[in-house]
């Protein structure tokens, strides 16, 4: 069954534009997005796991979480939940991090609007809207948010290498 | 050259990005580019030296004038970060879908 991924980024407008549907109904994939245990299990691309230390699933509320390299490499993940209409759309600010996981509220942020539709098949749409807030973010979401490119790019690294 | 500059600086201004843009038709004088835009040639200038400074443009003189083209090569560099990030949220979604199955 095709998933219909989309994966649009318009620089221009500071937007990317991510869209995915799932053969599972909105209710299990709007919990893969939002507890906490369950989005550990596949945020991060394997070889690399992920580690919450922060989920308050609240508007106001924050989140903070590890990428981590089979070496024990973290990079941190932060976020703002700034608006949630349950079970359907979920608004978050990104910040910059540091090394050991302090946002840098002075830096600048990124926008990640999220809706969750009910498709047919008892499928679900997941549409993500990606808005940055400067020009000059746009290097820090095309490094991946956080360095999430550059863990990106060491999996396919590792992939390379496996097979030579 | 300043190295702290890189090829995101390039795009972060509309201008620069129009002026890529421009470039991709031909390799042009600063004068000729100069002309598609409203604002001073020092302005033209300045954002030009910029992008040399990023890598985005090269310079070829011919004869007694000096014409920039694009850094295709330096260019692609914003297109594999970008291919990175598609990458990892592809990985994501089919991890995703794994654990869907069994949730």
């Amino acid at each position: 069954m095709t998933n219909n991924f989309v994966f649009e980024p318009d620089l221009a407008a500071k937007k990317i534009h991510i869209v995915r549907e799932f053969n599972a109904p909105i209710e299990k994939v709007w919990q893969a997005f939002t507890d906490p245990d369950v989005l550990m299990k596949w945020i991060a691309p394997k070889p690399w796991t992920a580690e919450a230390k922060t989920w308050d699933f609240t508007v106001g509320g924050t989140s903070l979480y590890a990428m981590v390299s089979a070496e024990g490499q973290k990079h941190w993940v932060y976020a703002e939940f700034t608006a949630i209409e349950d079970g359907s759309a979920i608004s978050q600010t990104g910040m910059f991090c540091d090394a050991d996981g302090n946002p840098n509220h002075e830096a600048p942020k990124s926008y990640r609007d999220t809706k969750f539709l009910s498709i047919e098949g008892n499928r679900t749409k997941v549409d993500s809207v990606i808005t940055f807030e400067d020009e000059s973010t746009i290097k820090w979401f095309v490094e991946g948010g956080f360095k999430e490119g550059t863990v990106m790019t060491f999996t396919q690294l590792d992939e390379l290498l496996a097979v030579q | 050259m300043d190295i702290r500059r890189d090829i995101y600086q390039a795009i972060a201004d509309p201008t620069r990005r129009a002026i890529l843009t421009l470039l991709t038709i031909s390799a042009m004088t600063p004068n000729t580019i100069a002309g598609h835009f409203g604002s001073s040639r020092q302005a033209v200038s300045k954002h030009i030296q910029i992008l040399a400074e990023c890598g985005a443009v090269d310079q070829d003189q011919r004869g007694r004038e000096i014409f920039y083209k694009l850094n295709i090569d330096k260019m692609k560099e914003i297109d594999r970060w970008m291919e990175a990030f598609r990458k990892l949220w592809e990985i994501r979604f089919d991890q995703l879908d794994n654990i869907l199955k069994d949730l």
